[in-house]
Order: structure tokens, then sequence, then C-alpha cells
């Protein structure tokens, strides 16, 4: 983003030794910036390319986020006895929890049960994406200038993928639950458009309301682009700003000041993941109950 | 003047008042209930938090705009 000054300037400065001046001091200050820290850029640097498709570092960090949990998966599953071990004490807390919070929106245990896989895993996914973003090594190991590694949540790629994965998982929840027709009719509201001419002679107000209840689900549609967008900017924004503050903050003094929101930084990973993870339960459950009238 | 920078402190500036205050409006409402019935105080913990988190990310967008102002 700095160095964008640079390319900008030329057609911009008109021909005063005053406005160049100053346009030279801005160039002079973001240029030393850029170089106290590493700079932070919008989108994430590709490092190797396999064929055709770029690897950028963060999605180097998910691949290292994925491989971990996949240790802690098999390491879970390995270790079950019928008298539990103090590690899975610690695990059947963890699920136990999370399926007491789940409750809290559907109000169906067998529905949480059936839902836990998907939430859970994309609640893990997140916090350790969010986690590992934090510790020593990602950042600083460095290659021909570029970082090999960046937290994978803070690349927009990865958020934006979740949350398509998450919206299109829930309408797909929905159809499998209520049926297809019902689930269109949830959109595009054509069951009301047919009982006009069915109801008319009862309820003469059916003329007013069903075409309003036309376009509300019409509404619906643009809502679900809005979910789409809200989900992932909201996880990006978080933790890409929290890297921009720890960088600022380690710019001003390394030792000592960034502590405090280091652990800043650890809680809000854990409270995004759980947003995204209890927004996607709520939009599965609210995709499965059947419209009502 | 450059316009770029008034244009990022603007974005980010005007876009976080409306999510101060909403933030600061679900705290206060959850202390006046909290004071009312102290033993709800875990009941009414995580849905704050959960709220919160919501307002703040309408101030997210405003900063991720303003990020994104070249």
């Amino acid at each position: 983003m700095s160095t964008d000054n640079h390319n900008s300037e030329p057609t911009h400065s008109e021909p005063e030794v005053l406005h160049d001046v100053e346009i030279g001091e801005n160039q002079h200050a973001s240029e030393e910036h850029a170089e106290e820290g590493h700079e932070l850029t919008l989108y994430a640097e590709p490092i190797v390319h396999i064929g055709n498709f770029p690897v950028t570092n963060s999605l180097l960090t998910s691949w290292v986020a994925v491989f971990l949990i996949i240790l802690l998966s098999l390491a879970i599953r390995k270790k079950t006895k019928r008298i539990p071990s103090i590690f899975q004490s610690i695990i059947e807390l963890v699920v136990e929890g999370a399926l007491n919070m789940m409750d809290l929106v559907t109000n169906d245990r067998s529905r949480s049960k059936k839902l836990f896989p998907i939430i859970f895993a994309i609640f893990i996914f997140i916090l350790v994406n969010n986690w590992l973003g934090l510790i020593p090594g990602i950042g600083s190991i460095s290659f021909n200038g570029h970082h090999i590694f960046r937290g994978g949540t803070a690349d927009l790629n990865t958020t934006l993928a979740l949350s398509l994965f998450a919206v299109i998982a829930a309408n797909i929840f929905g159809v499998m639950v209520v049926g297809g027709w019902n689930y269109f009719n949830k959109f595009i509201n054509i069951k009301a458009i047919l009982a006009i001419p069915k109801k008319i002679k009862k309820e003469p107000t059916i003329v007013l309301i069903n075409p309003i209840s036309f376009f509300v689900g019409l509404i619906e549609v643009i809502s679900e682009v809005a979910k789409i967008a809200s989900l992932s900017f909201r996880l990006f924004g978080n933790v890409f700003a929290g890297e921009v503050l720890l960088a600022s903050i380690s710019a001003i003094l390394a030792f000592g000041l960034p502590l405090p929101f280091m652990f800043l930084e650890v809680i809000v990973g854990l409270i995004q993941a759980l947003i995204f993870a209890i927004l996607t339960l709520v939009y599965f459950t609210i995709a499965a109950t059947a419209h009502d009238h | 003047m450059e316009m770029t920078l008034l244009a990022k402190a603007l974005a980010i500036g005007i876009g976080s008042i409306g999510p101060a205050l909403a933030i600061g409006m679900i705290g206060a409402k959850a202390m006046e209930s909290i004071g009312r019935n102290p033993e709800s105080t875990g009941k009414i913990l995580v849905p704050m938090l959960l709220v919160s988190a919501f307002a703040e990310a309408i101030a997210i967008y405003a900063l991720i705009i303003a990020f994104s102002i070249k």
C-alpha cells in the first residue's frame, strides 16, 4: 500500500516547488515507515506456483493448520478408552460445552448432534487459523523478501471461501429438510401468487397481502448475498486489523508493549471463530424452519 | 491537501461513531439487567458478547474501506 505513493506522484505533481517538497517528504516518510517493520499488504503474496496456481503465504499457513488439526484428530481417535485419561476428559468437556451452546440455538438435541460435525469443524478451523497468526515464526521467516507464512484468515480469499461454503451449505440443508418446492417458495413465493384466485372470495385482503409477501421473498435473495459479504468481511477485518495493530505496536516498542495486544488478539480470535460458527448454525436453523404463512 | 489521506481518515472516523454508540448501549443494558438480577450474569454474558461482535463488525467494514482507499 505504501509503494503506491511512488507511482501516483508523477501524475499529480504540479510545477509548484512547495507542493513538490511536500510530496517528497511524504514519500520519504512512507519509505521509512515501510522499512521499520514488515509492510503488511492487503493481498497475500504468492510464494511458489504449482502449474498456473499461485500458492500464497496464507494458503501455506492454512495447510499447516489443517495438518495440525489432522494430527489432533488422530491423537484423539487412538487414545479413547472406557476410563478416560485427562486428555480425553478435556476433549469430552469441550464437545459437551459445544453441544450445549448449540442447543441454545436449535432447541433440539438431535439436530444439534446432526449439525455438530460441520459447525465444530468450521469453529476449529477458524480458531486454529486465527491463533496460528500469532505464534512466533509467522511473519518473521522470510525468503527472498517474501514472508513464507501469514495468518490464514488474514486473507480475504480464505474467509470468502468459508462464508460461501457456509451459506451454500445452509441452503442445501434447508432444501434437505423442508423440500425443494417449499424452500424455493421462501424466495420466489409462487404459492402466494397462486393462492390469490383461490382465497379471494373468503378474504378479499389477500389481494394486498400476498403480492407484498412475494416481494419480501425477493428481498430474501439479496439478504443471502449480504450474509456472504458480512460473514467474510467480519472475520477478515477482525484478523487483518489485529495483524496491522500488532505490527504498528511492535514498530513502536517490540519488547513488552505488544503483550496486552497479543492477549486481545487471542480473545478476538476465539470470539470471531465462535461467532462465525454460531451464525452459521443460526442460518442452518432458519433455513430448516418451514415458511410461516 | 492530500485527498486520499482525508478520505481514509473520514471513512474510519465517521464509520465508527455508530458502532461505538451501539456497543455502549448494549453494555449499558447488560449492566442494568445484571444489576437487577445478579444471578443471571452467566446467561447474559454470552449473548452480550455475540451482539457486541455484530455491532463491531460495522466498524470493521469501515476500517476495510479505509485500508483499501489508495
